[in-house]
């Protein structure tokens, strides 16, 4: 009986389009840029515990990443990619909902939502910082030109020392605490990030919900645990202090 | 009980509003809080000043007319409708501010008065079974299990008031578009559109003004219906299946 | 004049195919020439709308709320009755029928409640393929209650909620009709008028209440499904704006209005706790079950703490008064025995305008997780309202208006006097009788709108090729300049006194003298009180503001002036049926016991008035009523 078709000929966007740009897509592509984002922040993870392994183990790793060359590229620009889309269809989501209620309430209430909710945009964006401060720190090395010519023996080859570049890196007071904000926004953005993909791409109902949002905030608080250990590690408790020197 | 108001006035949709205070005295404790404005506007008439405009209807809980923000929640602390909320749950001498619904979907017409059309919209764009009166088969033709009737009649529970909207800081109204996917969805007798009905609901949302869902579930927190925000997770998951299968040239 | 009801031949069971087999047809390419007029959008309307739309007619709807959704038919809570028999316990069509007539304590058109359940079993076919969510059993099948006035469990019902089920059903069905162009809507307008072409019903006159603006539409024929009249009470359990408007200037442009002084008084409403109140409210009539109703013997007592008084010291007035159906007594017996007590001042809470409903007893046997179980979202809604916890203190509850048997007089084609101006649902008076049974209410909406007047209103518009009219006829243009005229002289009285005031005074007139007890004595004085507040009305009310854009006072104003008036008709209606029946009780005719005494002999006809000019009586026209197959009997529930 609906003469008005959804799927017959139609003159303005195709169907792809109307997706991508319907609220329910773009939110789609911010958890999807999300989800890869999520993975990459725990495989990383993962690859920094080699500190706990000693010099070598780093090195090594760090060594082999180095020599996949092209792919290494290809997985950097694909990274960019993600941050990217993730970014612009946040921003795209974040115009509209501030048009979709011009007018605050005069007494306003933060009804139900948490704090983690509410500061994703502005923990998104320090977040945004942090990475490029990191990226500047230990990728580019610009903040300390002085990790350019840090290099060791690693099975008789002459290697990047990652190690010591980490140990010197986390020896500043200043460094290790802007790491420890950053990781901490991060685990804010994560917190709700997680929880909210699985509503988002509708692998959820009412019973299991809960459930997502508690596995969610351990899982992002456990991230925060590891990544911060090594920071406070080297700072507090002197990790490595014998190969800095 | 006496009380100090702050309520919103303004003329018109296109008038500039601003915050009204008032004292409202002799409050018996008993008054719902529409009864409580009802008494204000009586004293206001003696005063030659003109009573304040409000929505209200049934008056117990289930048409969905009374749309009022209290205290920067919509229908108030507690869940039920602004019909429900009595004054014996505020404070002798407290300071209440009432303002209309907000949302750029619900213009403001007069003072606490807002225009919820977009609602009725959104459910003309696929919000329905297609049926002819008189043509249905038996009832009992087809059984559906006693599990997904009851979850239908969750969503169904809905009473349009459009909190959910109003409480979202986006102006989303997922909420409410939500109870009527998965109440229409979850029945036998609404699976043949569902693909449609999804695509059209959501769009027109979007074609309304209302904002994206960011998963804050403050819509679910006022809802008077008590519908539950894992239906938006559920019309999601409806409406990428959807349009995935039209991207792929599929009927839907 | 006489009142032909147009009832078809043949024998009871064969009227209605008989009538549709011979009713004329309307072409489909001949439908879209038609428009129609629909006032009012709840069951009879939003159904009505949504299937003549869909048959082809163009169709214009109006409701006064901001969305057809929001008709007061969403407040039914109890169900809806159908002759289904799927609980196999000897349920049947003619079962219902004379449940019906029964009920309505044999004031009804037989051949019109026939006909009401025989299409009952369409509406559940027809509600469960628009995705209505009956209640189920585990098997999926739907499932069923059974209700008061009946011995088989023929009710379905979706919760609490069963009237919003069904309104959304048929506000889903007329939105597709609107997407699809058939239907155009107009919320928050108003009808304010009739209009009336050489004796048949050709438009209406509307207020946009956004913008004040007054306008006309026309139409091949109106349908007013505008609901009930309680709110002539002031206190019910109607919305706010439930109103006689749109009936009542059908009346007064020459419809006939039928036993206007059927009201159906609610045994189990929460009292009135001070006269700031705006609404009462109903609980479901299931609390009698496990409750057990008492007052003080002594009226001493009445302000006393109900746990201080001793068993000794309660009068349980119904297990007293009718041992074998106690606490269970049907509605209009246990409302007239609660204001018996309560006029004793033996009444309890404020006002003493209230008897206790008390489950002590109930959760002494069943434990109190089973009341609970039962009723614990009535416990809950009495805890929000009233603030008390009716597991440890007894509930206080008393009647309240909730719903009215009268209505414009129609036929058997739910056509009134008027030609082209058909009534459906609430607003028409055919099928209830004196007395309307539970979950009754929602069977007539939806019977009416999904499937008599699809049949019936063809048979009218057949006669009407070629004769349609514009709003430029004289007639538009008159009641449009008395509409404007009317509203203007409301806002010029510039008196002193808010609406509210007449409202609430017009309401405790007709609660004293024509609620459950009336008496001609207090019938006559109600009478000229009414005159006086309406007087007083017309100079002394205060509106402020303007009649462009938003006034809820102007509109209420409006609905008020026309209670006035109507107030007076009822009282009238009741003074003339002078006998007792239904909801109908006149104090002059009771057995020694108390219980209503009909006089079949005199007052079996429907009492149809004709209006004859402000100012003048309205004059009586009798439509007997006519049995062919029941046996009219006594109620008795000793």
């Amino acid at each position: 009986m609906i003469t008005s078709s959804s799927s017959s000929v139609r003159t303005g966007p195709c169907p792809a389009q109307l997706w991508i740009f319907s609220s329910i897509g773009k939110k789609t592509i911010v958890s999807l840029t999300g989800i890869a984002l999520v993975l990459f922040v725990i495989g990383h993870l993962l690859g920094n515990f080699t500190i706990y392994l000693g010099p070598d183990a780093m090195n090594l790793y760090a060594e082999k990443l180095h020599s996949l060359g092209p792919i290494l590229w290809a997985i950097r620009l694909a990274l960019l990619a993600t941050v990217v889309l993730h970014i612009y269809f946040t921003m795209l989501l974040w115009k509209e909902n501030k048009a979709a209620r011009p007018q605050k309430y005069i007494a306003s209430d933060p009804i139900k939502t948490t704090v983690f909710a509410r500061t994703m945009r502005l923990s998104g964006l320090i977040v945004l910082s942090f990475v490029i401060f990191h990226l500047a720190h230990f990728t580019v090395r610009v903040v300390d030109p002085s990790f350019q010519n840090m290099e060791t023996q690693l099975d008789g080859r002459q290697v990047h020392d990652v190690y010591a570049m980490v140990v010197k890196g986390f020896s500043s007071a200043p460094v290790v605490l802007g790491y420890v904000i950053g990781l901490f926004l991060l685990t804010f953005h994560l917190s709700h990030g997680i929880s909210s993909l699985f509503q988002t791409l509708g692998i959820t109902n009412s019973h299991i919900r809960h459930t997502y949002e508690l596995a969610a905030r351990v899982l992002a608080w456990a991230l925060f645990a590891g990544y911060t250990s090594i920071p406070i590690a080297v700072f507090v408790f002197g990790l490595g202090k014998g190969a800095a020197q | 009980m006496k009380f100090h108001l702050k309520v919103w006035r303004q003329k018109s949709c296109n008038a500039p509003g601003n915050l009204e205070e008032y004292d409202a005295e002799n409050i018996p404790a008993e008054a719902s809080f529409l009864e409580m404005l009802d008494i204000v506007n009586s004293q206001l008439t003696g005063k030659n000043i003109e009573p304040i405009q409000f929505d209200s209807d049934c008056r117990e809980g289930i048409c969905g007319n009374c749309s009022l923000t209290i205290n920067g929640i919509p229908h108030g602390k507690g869940r039920g409708t602004t019909c429900q909320l009595y004054m014996r749950n505020f404070q002798d001498g407290e300071t209440i501010t009432i303002e209309p619904f907000r949302a750029d979907a619900f213009p403001v017409r007069r003072d606490l008065v807002t225009n919820r059309t977009a609602f009725d919209r959104v459910m003309q764009a696929g919000g329905y079974i297609s049926e002819r009166s008189g043509s249905a088969p038996d009832a009992n033709a087809v059984p559906i299990s006693k599990v997904i009737a009851d979850e239908a009649m969750d969503a169904a529970a809905c009473i349009g008031c459009g909190a959910c909207a109003a409480a979202c800081p986006n102006g989303s109204a997922m909420l409410f578009v939500s109870a009527k996917v998965t109440h229409l969805g979850l029945l036998p007798q609404g699976k043949p559109e569902k693909n449609r009905r999804v695509l059209g609901m959501v769009r027109q949302m979007d074609e309304e003004g209302f904002g994206n869902c960011s998963n804050y579930y403050a819509c679910e927190a006022v809802c008077p219906a008590g519908v539950p925000a894992s239906f938006i997770g559920r019309m999601n998951r409806e409406f990428t299946a959807a349009s995935v299968k039209e991207m792929i040239g599929l009927n839907v | 004049m006489t009142l032909e009801s147009n009832i078809p031949d043949g024998p009871l069971e064969l009227k209605w195919t008989n009538y549709k087999n011979n009713a004329k047809l309307v072409s489909p390419a001949n439908k879209r020439k038609f428009d129609l007029i629909i006032v009012g959008s709840g069951l009879a309307g939003a159904s009505a709308a949504a299937t003549l739309a869909e048959q082809g007619y163009n169709v214009k709807c109006f409701c006064y709320q901001d969305s057809p959704r929001r008709a007061h038919s969403i407040a039914a809570q109890g169900g809806i009755n159908a002759a289904k028999n799927y609980q196999n316990d000897g349920d049947s069509v003619f079962r219902l029928f004379y449940d019906t007539i029964k009920g309505g304590d044999f004031r009804s058109r037989e051949a019109n409640v026939y006909r009401l359940a025989e299409v009952s079993t369409d509406i559940i076919d027809q509600c469960v393929a628009q995705g209505v969510p009956f209640a189920r059993e585990y098997g999926g099948l739907l499932a069923n209650r059974s209700f008061g006035g009946a011995q088989v469990s023929r009710t379905f019902y979706a919760r609490g909620q069963t009237g919003q089920q069904l309104l959304l059903g048929a506000y889903a069905g007329l939105s597709h009709q609107i997407a699809l162009g058939a239907v155009k809507m107009f919320p928050r307008t108003e009808m304010l008028d009739l209009v009336v072409v050489d004796g048949h019903a050709k438009g209406i006159v509307v207020r946009d209440l956004n913008t004040g603006e007054i306008t006309t539409h026309a139409g091949d024929a109106v349908l007013l499904c505008t609901g009930g009249y309680g709110n002539v009470f002031y206190l019910s359990t109607n919305a706010r704006g439930c109103n006689v408007t749109a009936t009542f200037r059908a009346y007064k442009r020459g419809a006939l209005f039928a036993n206007p002084c059927y009201t159906q008084i609610h045994p189990t409403c929460i009292p009135v706790s001070g006269d700031y109140q705006s609404k009462l409210t109903l609980m479901s009539e299931s609390l009698r079950n496990d409750g057990r109703i008492w007052v003080p013997k002594r009226k001493e007592d009445s302000g006393k703490d109900p746990a201080s008084i001793p068993e000794e010291d309660r009068d349980y007035y119904l297990e007293r008064k009718y041992p074998s159906y106690g606490n269970l007594a049907p509605r209009d017996i246990s409302s007239r025995s609660a204001k018996e007590v309560c006029d004793e001042g033996r009444g309890v809470g404020p006002g003493g305008l209230g008897v206790y409903l008390d489950f002590s007893d109930a959760i002494k046997r069943l434990g109190q997780k089973t009341i609970e179980e039962r009723y614990g979202n009535l416990f809950e809604m009495y805890r929000n309202i009233t603030g008390e916890n009716a597991y440890e203190r007894p509930m206080r509850i008393y009647p309240a208006v909730h719903y009215t048997m009268g209505g414009l007089w129609v036929d058997y084609n739910l056509q009134s006097n008027i030609q082209g101006l058909h009534v459906l649902g609430e607003a028409n008076f055919s099928d209830h009788g004196a007395n309307r049974l539970g979950a009754s209410a929602l069977m007539q909406g939806l019977a009416d709108g999904y499937f008599v007047i699809p049949y019936t209103l063809g048979n009218y518009l057949t006669s009407q090729f070629g004769k349609k009219v514009d709003q430029s006829h004289p007639a538009f243009e008159q009641a449009l300049s008395d509409t404007k005229a009317r509203v203007k002289k409301l806002m010029d009285i510039k008196g002193t006194k808010p609406v509210d005031y007449f409202h609430r005074n017009l309401g405790l007139l007709i609660w004293d003298y024509c609620g459950m007890a009336r008496s001609a004595e207090g019938l006559k004085e109600a009478i000229g009180k009414i005159q006086a507040l309406r007087e007083e009305f017309w100079t002394d009310l205060r509106l402020l503001g303007t009649g462009d854009g938003i006034n809820m006072e102007l509109e209420r104003a409006g609905r008020v002036a026309d209670f006035l008036e109507f107030g007076e008709l009822m009282c009238l209606d009741a003074l003339v049926r002078d006998e007792s029946c239904g909801g109908h009780f006149r104090v002059e005719h009771q057995t020694p016991e108390g219980e209503a005494v009909r006089n079949d002999e005199n007052f079996s006809f429907v009492s149809a008035w004709k209006y004859e000019g402000d100012g003048n009586m309205p004059s009586l026209i009798k439509e007997p009523l006519v049995y062919e197959k029941v046996k009219l009997a006594t109620r008795s529930y000793k």
